[in-house]
């Protein structure tokens, strides 16, 4: 087994809702809600999950763009939340870098390209502008973006290329984790499996870890060594990517795999290969009590209202679901 | 393109002229006018480069002629060559006068327009994008500055450091950087969002970097437009505090102070307070209409295809 | 076979910009029979939501303009209605569902108001049946609880149901024809299938005609009865939807379906198709799709290929294809 690169050990997010002249809290808004995973060396992790489950947030605690409000994330065996200020400028931050998911907002429309990608040197190294330059236009190789174009600006790129810029700006510090948010899902069907190929021939030569967000199961697929995937602020479902694929146990899981399975009309008459979930998922506001799945399950009992699962571990995956206790 | 059976389908191509000449006019003419006044200003005489005696005025703005009081423009019955837009009460060359102040009027409301852009974005900027306690103190400070009456303020400061130049300047200044700390914090609060800037804050940059190369670039645009707007609206308070007799003062000419001179004598020289007042409108309109032609051109909302 | 309720015939539609015109839709043909989901995919920029909107009439006009063709609906053609005409069309006709549920719904009236304006506009009902028509329109789209539901704005309800109520006003005078422009992009996955089976069953109650625009295959394969896919402006391929997946006869379509990553399927390099669509400015000599085509011939170069019947439903341009 490889080494752990980053874990995440109980995170929770917990936003208040105020109310009122007086910003009275009336509640408190469970984005994250106890969640733990690792990232190994060079390995890809998918967080999985409907808009609203808490990725994006776990990414931007993951990024510092939010307090933990408890938990901890622990990068290379040190808990990040004891770094001091220096040693987070110097031994964290350059190290995670992140791709996001919209080519088009995620660069200042005002800055050339070789500043959008030199930034980061800029930032944190004292060079030269000619320098910084010089490896920009490495970069741009690196990720197939003719170097000659880095004195044009954002917006004279296409999609497809504005996000292999978004991925050299990510690679200009050598990072070691990147968070990439949807890194594809803003891009056509012909761009898409140029950007992934790219993703996996970066992570092979420079030995990369990944955090992949995404929701669609096909891509999480193609891309990841495992997989998490979170239902309303916590992981239902996590292990190994091939086992969770072949033998999902949650019913979420089950029906995520179901809804982004290639159906021909005529497979899907047959209603017993389709699993259509009713109902949608309730605020994190206010979750329901028990399984937090339970209202939408279509294998729910009666102990699924009452208690809350525990995670169990079955072979590679972790699952919480009271079918599994 | 295929046209059927000989229909004549008309092809667009843009814009139709008629209405793309009127666009160009609305720049061309304003352009105009500003850039005619800035030179006049400048121009009035040379003796900033050294030529006191090169200048466009024909006469000293504050040479008064005794015998020539109140004479009407040339161009009119009982008018003189000497006093192209007549004299006032002193007999002093108005033409002259009109050519001083725009001197004064114009560079008192660029001078206060640049302060007043500067404090405002600056505080904008820190107020939108460092939020918390500090956006909450800049914007009460605000909130008072934008509900201070003007006047009050001008009198204040007319009382405290006496009447002049520098006195309107200040008294504009003060007051004038809220609407700008305003609008600009709307602005960095929405760009504040953007993924860009959290881009940025990944690698490390600094709040400094963060505020100057993030955001700042992507509100000048919104900042031209509203300084452009501003210049008709400083020259107009100029122009309303040296009428009150709290702005500029005798014998210095401004716009507004000549008009307040020849408020007295309208009924036997209109000329006096009209045409330092056809000046205060067509700069006022010409900022307006420039202010107007630049948003349009940098909205892209409005922008055409 | 059903009656053909839509058949667009040499659909030319430009858009005259200050660079020049462009052709976004170049020359495209296809029907719809009742009862049938027409499925048109393609890349962005492809002209898939322009011809959407050439049907309805609804180009941003004076740019947009249809300079060549035919839309016949139940044998009249649309080009050629007066304004007026098509107007009463639209809606009790033809209607669209966009892709957008948070803005196609107005934010300062009720759920019932907005269904009920569209019933007034197009049925001559009188005023006490309009609430059981929007009630049943609800129904229809499976909206839990319709009398309340009436009475809620827009804001109250999620992203899944307020794009019901968008298909509940589409659905509310029985059209003979929807046009769905990517009705569930903005949907989640598990929200998404539940929509996807909702089309399926509204076709099966009205027996409405439904062209389904989007860029996703897996939407494609889930509801689609033949689907044609486009590439700059224009119709590669018409088929079958399983002959799309299984046999698909244009490198392109080829192309296309093996770069999409498939859950079943785990390759170590994804097929990808190098380059990007042509500007449509500047399109390439010959078939549009040569320069990224890994079989191209001397003749693709040269000279556009026609369109090749295979049988009724399975149409192909491309040279290799005899």
């Amino acid at each position: 087994m490889a080494d752990v690169l980053l874990e995440v050990r109980n995170i929770v997010k917990h936003y208040p809702v105020t109310r009122g002249l007086l910003q009275r809290t009336v509640g408190w808004v469970r984005a994250v809600d106890g969640v733990s995973f690792t990232v190994e060396d060079g390995k890809t992790l998918s967080l999985v999950g409907e808009s609203g489950a808490g990725k994006t947030t776990i990414a931007k605690q993951i990024l510092l763009l939010e307090k933990l409000t408890s938990g901890n994330i622990i990068f290379q065996g040190k808990d990040i939340y004891k770094y001091s200020a220096a040693e987070l400028k110097r031994d964290y931050r350059p190290k995670v870098q992140t791709v996001q998911q919209n080519p088009w907002s995620s660069m200042n429309p005002r800055m050339r390209v070789r500043d959008v990608v030199g930034e980061p040197i800029f930032v944190n190294a004292k060079l030269a502008k000619k320098e910084v330059y010089e490896n920009v236009g490495k970069l741009l190789n690196q990720v197939g973006i003719d170097p000659e174009g880095m004195n044009r600006y954002p917006h004279e790129f296409s999609g497809g290329q504005r996000q292999r810029i978004a991925v050299a700006r990510a690679m200009a510090l050598h990072p070691e984790l990147l968070i990439l948010d949807e890194p594809v899902s803003a891009l056509d069907v012909s761009i898409r499996a140029q950007i992934m190929n790219l993703l996996k021939d970066l992570q092979t030569e420079f030995n990369l870890s990944y955090i992949v967000i995404a929701h669609n199961l096909a891509t999480v697929r193609y891309m990841s060594h495992s997989v998490a995937i979170m239902y309303l602020g916590q992981l239902v479902e996590y292990g190994e990517s091939e086992a969770l694929f072949n033998n999902p146990l949650h019913p979420y899981t089950k029906a995520l795999i179901s809804a982004s399975q290639l159906t021909l009309p005529e497979d899907a008459k047959d209603s017993s290969k389709q699993i259509i979930l009713s109902g949608e998922m309730p605020s994190p506001l206010n979750p329901p009590a028990g399984c937090r799945f339970h209202t939408r399950c279509t294998e729910v009992m009666d102990i699924c209202s009452k208690e809350i699962p525990e995670m169990k571990t079955i072979g590679t995956q972790q699952v919480k679901c009271h079918h599994y206790t | 393109m295929v046209i059927e059976k000989g229909k004549k389908k008309k092809i667009y191509t843009g814009l139709k002229r008629s209405t793309r000449i009127i666009r160009n006019l609305t720049l061309i003419i304003p352009a105009a006018i500003l850039i005619l006044m800035i030179i006049v200003a400048l121009f009035a005489d040379l003796g900033w480069i050294g030529l006191p005696d090169i200048g466009l005025a024909p006469q000293d703005p504050n040479a008064t002629h005794p015998r020539d009081k109140l004479l009407p423009p040339s161009f009119m019955e009982g008018g003189k060559s000497d006093y192209f837009l007549g004299t006032d009460r002193l007999g002093r060359d108005l033409f002259s006068r009109v050519i001083y102040g725009a001197r004064v009027s114009l560079s008192v409301s660029l001078i206060v327009i640049f302060i007043t852009a500067l404090i405002g974005t600056i505080l904008g900027i820190l107020s939108g994008y460092k939020g918390g306690r500090a956006d909450a103190f800049i914007m009460r400070v605000t909130d008072v500055a934008l509900s201070f009456p003007g006047l009050l303020l001008a009198m204040l400061l007319w009382v405290a450091i006496g009447p002049g130049y520098w006195t309107v300047v200040l008294a504009l200044s003060v007051l004038g950087w809220a609407g700008y700390a305003r609008m600009i914090r709307g602005e960095s609060l929405r760009i504040r969002e953007s993924d860009f800037v959290a881009q940025a804050q990944v690698v490390g940059a600094t709040t400094w970097r963060v505020m100057f190369k993030h955001i700042f670039p992507n509100i000048v645009n919104s900042l031209i437009v509203i300084m452009t707007l501003q210049i008709g609206m400083m020259i107009l308070a100029e122009a309303a505090l040296s009428f009150l007799g709290l702005g500029i003062t005798a014998p210095t000419a401004s716009w507004g102070s000549i008009v307040a001179d020849g408020r007295t004598e309208l009924d036997r020289a209109w000329w006096i307070s009209a045409f330092p007042g056809i000046c205060i409108g067509l700069v006022v309109m010409a900022g307006n209409f420039l202010g107007d032609w630049i948003r349009d051109k940098l909205d892209p909302r409005l922008r055409q295809l | 076979m059903s009656n053909i309720v839509l058949q667009v015939e040499d659909l030319h539609t430009s858009f005259f910009t200050r660079a020049g015109e462009v052709k976004a839709v170049d020359g495209v043909s296809f029907f719809v029979r009742e009862g049938e989901t027409f499925g048109i995919v393609g890349e962005s920029g492809c002209g898939k939501s322009v011809t959407g909107l050439s049907i309805l009439r609804l180009l941003p006009e004076p740019s947009g303009q249809v300079t060549k063709g035919k839309i016949i609906l139940e044998g009249k053609n649309l080009l050629e209605l007066s304004k007026k005409t098509m107007r009463a069309y639209r809606g009790k006709m033809i209607s669209m569902i966009l892709q957008d549920p948070m803005t196609s719904l107005n934010p300062v009236y009720t759920i019932g108001d907005q269904i009920s304006e569209s019933v007034r506009l197009h049925q001559d009902l009188p005023e006490n049946m309009v609430e059981g028509e929007v009630i049943s329109a609800l129904r229809l789209l499976r909206i839990p609880d319709p009398e309340v539901r009436t009475r809620e704005y827009p804001f109250q309800l999620s992203g899944g149901m307020r794009q019901r109520v968008v298909g509940a006003i589409a659905m509310s005078c029985r059209p003979r024809l929807l046009i769905a422009d990517e009705p569930t992009t903005a949907l989640d996955a598990t929200i998404q299938a539940q929509y996807l089976a909702l089309f399926e069953d509204i076709q099966v109650k009205t027996n409405v005609a439904i062209i389904f625009i989007t860029h996703d295959f897996g939407v494609i394969s889930r509801i689609c009865d033949r689907v044609g896919v486009m590439y700059a402006g224009k119709i590669l391929e018409t088929a079958p939807t399983r002959d799309i997946f299984k046999a698909p006869k244009h490198p392109y379509t080829a192309a296309l379906i093996s770069s999409v990553p498939q859950l079943d399927k785990k390759d170590e390099k994804l097929f990808s198709i190098e380059g990007q669509p042509p500007s449509l400015l500047h399109l390439p000599p010959g078939c549009r799709f040569q320069p990224r085509c890994t079989v191209a011939m001397d003749i693709c170069k040269e000279q556009e290929p026609p369109e090749v019947k295979l049988d009724e439903n399975h149409s192909v341009s491309c040279w290799r294809v005899k």
